[in-house]
């Protein structure tokens, strides 16, 4: 989950910024902190040698300086924000081989849903996609908010219930990548970690159609059920008949989530025992 | 009759909170009695409980954080207990405790711990830099206090009646709403920060008002010291940041009372308008809370260098400028919410810019101690290790103020390692520099040099070894309030911090004992200050005797330049004479009140009876504090007068420790 060992060209150029970044603040850090040290020990009271200039309290080029150097580091590093934030939009497109695959991302307590729209499969807490396609999520959340992220592929995206975000990425290297959430949502945070797997993109076609093949439906119903507060730590896979049901959870045609179930207790409500525990 | 209160609120089931609060209320009931049975208890009512003194109101605000920081401490040894056990595994807390904690342990830490701090020391010391006798509003000052105490008992409260807020240290809707959070534990927070965030509104205003109008002779803006400017910046962002955050709390508490619709998923509510109103106040907030401890190091850097400060103005510009613009940055706290590119980019450029006066900030004590004899007091040496931790906690600041860095590392413990390291190497430091700088000042001994030495290693190898882990946890993709985990490679990393934790620990434990042995051997010659001037100061508080009479000042000072009191010293140094005894006056001084005290006694009910809908219980508090408040504006006789002889009386005994000190200094 190294964010400096990146495997998609969005994760790549944000990791590099990151670093430029480093290494530009260093060129004035790395000097300041030893002439800190610097002065500090060759003033000391015990130093005879050092000159005591009890009175030096201003000098017009001294101060022009040190009004200039953090100026001009941030003049520079204003200029990698500005270009940056236009380049790594997360709206922006990514180009990549072969058609592009839409997939739509639901948090929900506490689990993530992953509709594939066009090919009429949906997934919980595995993403897999084709190496080298251009991926395009839409996301929202079924009822807190939360953070998509997937720390070697693509930036952070915050899910929100009735709303949608969007995020464009491309995963270059086949392989098992993990993904979280960057944002508390509760109890069962901490479980909200998924699979992404990228795969060839002619195995991907063999992936839909085996999924397609899974026993469970993703409807309406069910998704109430999903929207419950539980854990999952099982990959349930689904059927989608209805290709339309993102829009109708971002809508809030379907409502939102229940949150916790309250049993007697009002003092301090907790969930009933059993379906909502953490494990 | 009591509301959502029952027995089931006191939680039987679960040992650790229970035996903690059980405890902490054994040792304050053993408290109390000694007090009562000692007979303390008139001595404490009459010169701490209903004084409108700024000092012993700005002492207290210290006492209260520093017992809140051993609070705030425990959550964070816990915390990073948890982390350092729970792979694959469920740890020691469960999450619904573990949740708790981190959001205790952030909302004690800022608001009850680093604001009483800050706002305890600029209390106690800008009176006296300014060369005048009190605040602009004493009982005001009084009541500021006492709500602040009220916060913070119903944050302890909730220790073992019911619980608190689940969320985080700020409340996220929809999460804090009543579907997702139905139990007390938001209630307590927002309460809490509702009563203690008037008291804070009331000590800005108080101290604003101060700096603006309450100036001795001679003391032009532009001859204050730092502290007394940053004073004014850090307060008049009080006074505007404040309401915004007690406005977006209302809004909260009326969709959780009342059903109203502003931050919830249904009816039009909007989540984000909660992020940018809460960030509004936060961003902020921060720069409230490091501004006066950029103040303190501008005061303790030239007194340890033996030097003025280097580019005055360009200080007080810098402080100025940071006051502005710490209010066009706070989007940069979601970037990875979707706004576009511009407004990403615009505001990550505006966070970018702080860093300007800041890092002038570093270089002006940088010259400071050019050309400086330093003595490596405590003091000095918290400003020193400040100054190279907080370049390193600007560094990575900078870093996720831009926004395809921040993509990467937003509420990953990356963060969390920011904004410790700039918290604690900036507003901790500062604090603890300030405590140890002031101490004698406050109480006319100083504090032990060996262990408070020690404390400050320990807590700086503690803090590096705590948090840079941290750091190397965000590059492996970790992200903030896991309970548990299950990847492999973040391991060792909690486990270093784990270890920090202890350093760090030790640390603070080596300021307890560092504080009773001060205590203890406080009549010892190395720790009694007999003149008031304990560490060659230049600024007016080190002008008067330690701890300074109730006035203050016997006669007002006429201020003739910068570091006023240095000029005075010089002169007596030159002529080997104090300056002409001035001719003593009666002097007023406002009378105390127990305004404060029992307004908050009524603020404290009704906060618990609104947490818990006992309705009667609420009109009482109210009906009880607004009575408080009319009896208070009901008063005939608000001051008293101390009579000349009696000024002279006190004012000669520290001439004559002066004049001594001066006799033996020419003749070494």
């Amino acid at each position: 989950m190294n964010i400096l060992d990146p495997q998609g060209p969005v994760a790549a150029a944000d990791s590099a910024i990151l670093i430029d970044s480093i290494a530009i603040m260093l060129a004035i850090v790395v000097p300041t902190i030893i002439a800190i040290f610097a002065f500090a020990f060759w003033f000391r009271a015990s130093n005879t040698r050092a000159r005591y200039l009890p009175d030096f309290a201003h000098s017009g080029r001294i101060e022009l300086v040190v009004w200039s150097i953090p100026a001009l580091t941030i003049i520079l590093l204003g200029g990698v924000a500005w270009i940056g934030s236009h380049q790594l939009d997360p709206r922006e497109p990514v180009p990549g081989t072969g058609s592009p695959v839409r997939v739509q991302v639901v948090s929900l307590d506490w689990k993530w849903l992953f509709i594939y729209p066009d090919q009429r499969v949906a997934t919980v807490n595995s993403l897999t996609v084709p190496v080298g396609a251009p991926l395009q999520l839409d996301l929202t959340s079924s009822s807190v908010m939360n953070v998509f992220f997937v720390p070697q592929l693509a930036s952070m995206i915050y899910t929100m219930n009735g709303m949608v975000t969007h995020l464009n990425m491309r995963a270059d290297q086949e392989g098992n990548y993990q993904g979280l959430s960057a944002h508390f949502s509760g109890d069962g945070f901490p479980d909200m970690m998924f699979d992404v797997h990228v795969i060839s993109p002619l195995d991907f076609p063999k992936w839909v159609e085996a999924t397609a093949k899974s026993g469970k439906e993703l409807t309406a119903d069910s998704y109430k059920q999903l929207s419950q507060q539980s854990v999952e730590t099982g990959r349930p896979t689904y059927r989608l008949p209805d290709p339309r049901l993102f829009d109708d959870i971002a809508t809030q045609r379907i409502p939102p989530g229940p949150g916790p179930k309250l049993v007697e207790n009002p003092a301090k409500p907790r969930p009933e025992s059993g379906a909502a525990s953490v494990r | 009759m009591l509301g959502k209160l029952t027995w089931a609120a006191i939680p039987f089931d679960q040992p650790i909170p229970l035996t903690v609060g059980a405890g902490v209320l054994v040792v304050l009931l053993a408290v109390i009695a000694w007090v009562v049975i000692a007979g303390h208890l008139p001595y404490l009512w009459r010169e701490w409980i209903t004084s409108v003194d700024h000092k012993r109101i700005g002492v207290m605000y210290c006492l209260l954080a520093l017992v809140m920081l051993l609070r705030g401490g425990s959550d964070a040894i816990m915390m990073r207990a948890q982390q350092a056990i729970a792979f694959h595994s469920q740890g020691y807390l469960p999450p619904e405790h573990y949740n708790q904690i981190f959001s205790a342990h952030g909302t004690i830490m800022i608001f009850f711990v680093g604001m009483p701090f800050v706002i305890g020391l600029m209390n106690f010391v800008v009176p006296l830099q300014l060369g005048v006798r009190d605040v602009a509003f004493p009982t005001l000052n009084s009541v500021g206090f006492w709500l602040t105490a009220t916060g913070a008992l119903l944050v302890n409260i909730s220790l073992v009646v019911g619980e608190f807020a689940r969320t985080g240290w700020l409340p996220y809707p929809p999460l804090s709403e009543l579907t997702y959070s139905p139990g007390v534990g938001v209630d307590y927070y927002l309460w809490s920060l509702e009563i203690s965030g008037v008291g804070t509104l009331v000590a800005g205003i108080n101290l604003v008002t101060t700096v603006l109008k309450l100036r001795t002779k001679g003391m032009t803006y532009l001859r204050m010291p730092v502290f007394c400017w940053t004073t004014l910046a850090a307060n008049l962002l009080i006074i505007a940041a404040f309401p915004i955050l007690t406005a977006t709390l209302a809004m909260l508490i009326l969709d959780r009372y009342l059903g109203f619709h502003f931050f919830t998923n249904e009816a039009g509510g909007n989540v984000m308008m909660f992020m940018n109103l809460i960030w509004a106040w936060g961003h902020p907030e921060v720069y409230i809370l490091v501004l006066p401890a950029f103040g303190i190091y501008s005061e303790i850097v030239p007194a340890f260098s033996g030097k003025p400060l280097f580019g005055y103005r360009s200080m007080v510009m810098a402080t100025m400028a940071i006051c502005i613009i710490s209010f066009c940055v706070w989007l940069h706290h979601f970037f990875t919410m979707g706004a576009g590119p511009n407004v990403n980019a615009i505001f990550g450029i505006a966070s970018m810019i702080i860093a300007v006066p800041t890092g002038v900030k570093i270089y002006n004590w940088l010259f400071t101690m050019y050309g400086g004899r330093i003595r490596f007091a405590t003091p000095m040496m918290w400003s020193v290790g400040f100054m190279v931790t907080f370049i390193i906690g600007g560094l990575t600041g900078v870093l996720v103020a831009v926004p395809p860095a921040d993509f990467l590392l937003h509420n990953s413990m990356f963060l969390i390692a920011h904004f410790h390291n700039v918290i604690i190497g900036g507003v901790l430091f500062g604090a603890f520099a300030g405590y140890t700088y002031w101490f004698p000042k406050a109480f006319g001994f100083r504090l032990h040099e060996g262990w408070g030495k020690a404390g400050f290693w320990f807590t700086l190898t503690g803090f590096y070894l705590t948090f840079f882990p941290l750091y190397a946890a965000g590059f492996l993709g970790m992200t903030r309030r896991m309970q548990h985990y299950d990847v492999a490679e973040w391991r060792p990393w909690m486990i270093a911090a784990g270890v920090g934790m202890v350093l760090l620990s030790i640390g603070v434990l080596s300021q307890v004992v560092q504080l009773v042995v001060s205590i203890r051997d406080r009549n010892s010659v190395s720790l009694r200050d007999v003149t008031g001037d304990p560490w060659d100061g230049r600024s007016l508080e080190w002008s008067t005797a330690s701890p300074p009479p109730v006035f203050n000042f016997a006669v007002l000072p006429d201020v003739e330049g910068e570091d006023a009191y240095w000029k005075i010293k010089s002169r007596a140094r030159e002529q080997g004479l104090l300056r002409r005894e001035p001719e003593y006056r009666d002097i007023e001084m406002p009378r105390n009140s127990p305004t404060g005290f029992v307004c908050a006694f009524f603020a404290t009910i009704m906060g618990f009876a609104l947490i818990w809908h006992i309705w009667w219980m609420v009109a009482l508090g109210g009906v009880g504090a607004f009575a408080t408040f009319v009896a208070f504006a009901w008063r005939d006789h608000d001051e008293y007068v101390i009579p000349a002889a009696e000024v002279a009386r006190i004012d000669r005994a520290n001439r004559e420790a002066r004049l001594a000190a001066l006799r033996a200094r020419s003749a070494a």
